[in-house]
């Protein structure tokens, strides 16, 4: 199964469409939403990770497309530089997702970009400027 | 004088340090040892405890003398990488404090600030052997009329780099929450409101002033670790204020003693030496910092047992009582209790997370046990210990102990 992270941005017309749910009942692709800011009469945005065979997910994205949604690649990514990170913990608290992690035996921190959101939250609050976030 | 079964002098532990034969644990593996064995045997057996912090001090510098110019100046006014340090010294001699932020930073002007580089970042850098921009300025005399230089210069080609810190490595600290309505940027951290975190800051068990409250082996001469290289205790820290309230086990309830220390830049490490941007706040500078402290009898087993589990830290509400300068604790919590990351405060599950590194202070209680089981260091017994009584003489600063 292929996985993606992309922005959907919906003009105001499609706010109220079931999008999320033809994406998963007719296309058959697994959506995970990760982030969305929806106003009504608004472009709204959600950020979301899209799992599924190449040819499914080629077959979403031409239905978003056809509907009007904006398809971008999530063009933040939020790096983690070890070599700077002294393991402070401070960022543990702020992070939704639990990307950044503790073993409390060691008190090692991690980070799991997997889980990462790009929500930004920790990065001001690294006191070694160890989080960075990087755009495309 | 009390007397023990075990009395041990300095000058032996120095012998078997010497000789490679001392007996060396860190703060965390004596708890158990004297737990097994008891005070008396874990202090026949131990010669030397390591203990170790990491965390950012505030009150920290370094004097830096930069060689003179030809023709020779008097420097007035010293830049290093756009951060302004003191020049109100003799000719070339500056100090350059940690929390100097650089001379057009924003400062709080876009609130909260990010104070992304300051004297602390200059310090790291220098270690790291980095060539920082020197600017110096001055009015001109007979005798020195260079009234300007500018040179990229790297710590190597200083004539003396003395890291001298007048204030480190507290005896306990406050644990910051911050009860009000709005998130509050401190030098503990970004407090989110209505008690929404919890930061504290000192290794617990593993610190040096937790295993010798009394400071019955700490004072002026004491040989350190210091940011990766040798330093020594040259006098107490300002604000030592060994008066504070303790708990039975002679353990301060809030910050007490202090540190003053000091010791050569050129063999510092940036590994140990971190600048720091503390959001809405300032900058500063983090110190890895370790005290050896000598198994003299089982007294000082006895208090280098003493674990997290009854080393207790006051909760200091941030959002009022600190900048308000009320002196009010809500109440103590121990350091096992925040190690675990969660604490209740009045029935609120709060997250705790420590703005030291835990992994780090291990480190330099590692480091420093090593260099003493190889012989590379040896330690400096105290013409002076710290003040301990004499509660009158201190200021009371009213809980403002930054
Ligand atoms: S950007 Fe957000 S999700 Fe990612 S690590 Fe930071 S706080 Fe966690
Ligand atoms: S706040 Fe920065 S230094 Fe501290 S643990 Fe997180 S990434 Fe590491």
């Amino acid at each position: 199964m292929l996985k993606k992270k992309v922005v959907l941005n919906f003009p105001p017309h499609l706010i109220d469409q079931p999008v999320t749910y033809k994406l998963i009942q007719d296309y058959g692709v697994v959506v995970n939403i990760l982030r969305a800011r929806i106003t009504p009469r608004e472009w709204g945005s959600m950020v979301v990770e899209l799992g599924g065979s190449p040819k499914k997910l080629e077959a979403a994205m031409g239905f978003l497309g056809e509907l009007g949604v904006g398809v971008e690649p999530l063009a933040r990514e939020v790096r983690w530089h070890e070599e700077r990170c002294i393991h402070c913990t401070a960022c543990l608290a702020p992070c939704p997702t639990h990307a950044l992690g503790v073993d409390r035996a060691s008190m090692t921190v991690s980070f799991d970009q997997e889980r990462c959101i790009a929500c930004e939250l920790c990065l001001r609050v690294c006191p070694y400027l160890a989080i960075e976030i990087l755009f495309d | 004088m009390a007397s023990f079964q075990v009395n041990k002098t300095y000058q032996e532990i120095n012998e078997k340090i010497k000789k490679g034969q001392a007996v060396v644990v860190t703060a965390e593996e004596i708890i158990d040892l004297v737990r097994r064995k008891g005070e008396v045997a874990a202090a026949k057996s131990v010669d030397v405890v390591t203990t170790g912090t990491f965390s950012p001090m505030c009150s920290s510098g370094a004097f830096l003398n930069f060689g003179h110019a030809k023709p020779p100046i008097k420097a007035a006014k010293v830049w290093l990488n756009n951060v302004p340090a003191y020049a109100g010294l003799a000719a070339v001699d500056v100090y350059l404090g940690v929390t100097e932020p650089s001379a057009d930073d924003p400062l709080n002007k876009v609130y909260p600030g990010e104070f992304k580089y300051g004297g602390g970042h200059v310090i790291q850098d220098l270690v790291a052997g980095k060539a920082v921009h020197l600017v110096a300025e001055a009015y001109g005399t007979d005798c020195y009329p260079n009234k300007r230089l500018e040179r990229d210069i790297t710590l190597k080609q200083m004539v003396n780099a003395i890291l001298c810190n007048p204030r480190n490595c507290y005896q306990n600290y406050n644990v910051a929450v911050n009860l009000s309505n709005r998130t509050i940027y401190t030098y503990m951290g970004p407090l989110r409101p209505r008690a929404g975190n919890a930061n504290f800051c000192t290794s617990g068990q593993l610190s040096p002033l937790f295993n010798d409250p009394y400071y019955r082996t700490i004072g002026i001469g004491t040989r350190i670790f210091l940011g990766g290289g040798v330093g020594y205790v040259v006098f107490p820290g300002t604000q030592h204020n060994p008066g504070k309230p303790r708990s039975k086990n002679g353990i301060p309830l809030g910050p007490a003693g202090t540190l003053m220390v000091m010791g050569d830049l050129k063999q510092m490490s940036p590994r140990h030496l971190v600048g720091v941007s503390l959001l809405g706040y300032g900058c500063s500078l983090t110190v890895g910092l370790g005290v050896p402290i000598p198994m003299l009898n089982e007294e000082i087993a006895h208090f280098c047992a003493i674990s997290d589990e009854e080393l207790l830290a006051p909760i200091v509400d941030y959002g009022h009582d600190y900048p308000a300068g009320t002196g009010r604790v809500l109440g103590q919590v121990s350091y096992a209790q925040l190690k675990k990351g969660k604490m209740t405060l009045e029935g609120q599950e709060v997250t705790c997370v420590p703005l030291s590194s835990l992994v780090r202070a291990r480190e330099v209680a590692q480091l420093l046990k090593e260099w003493i089981a190889a012989g590379k260091f040896l330690l400096g017994e105290p013409v002076e210990l710290l003040p301990l009584g004499d509660k009158g003489r201190g200021v009371p600063t009213a809980g403002r102990d930054s």
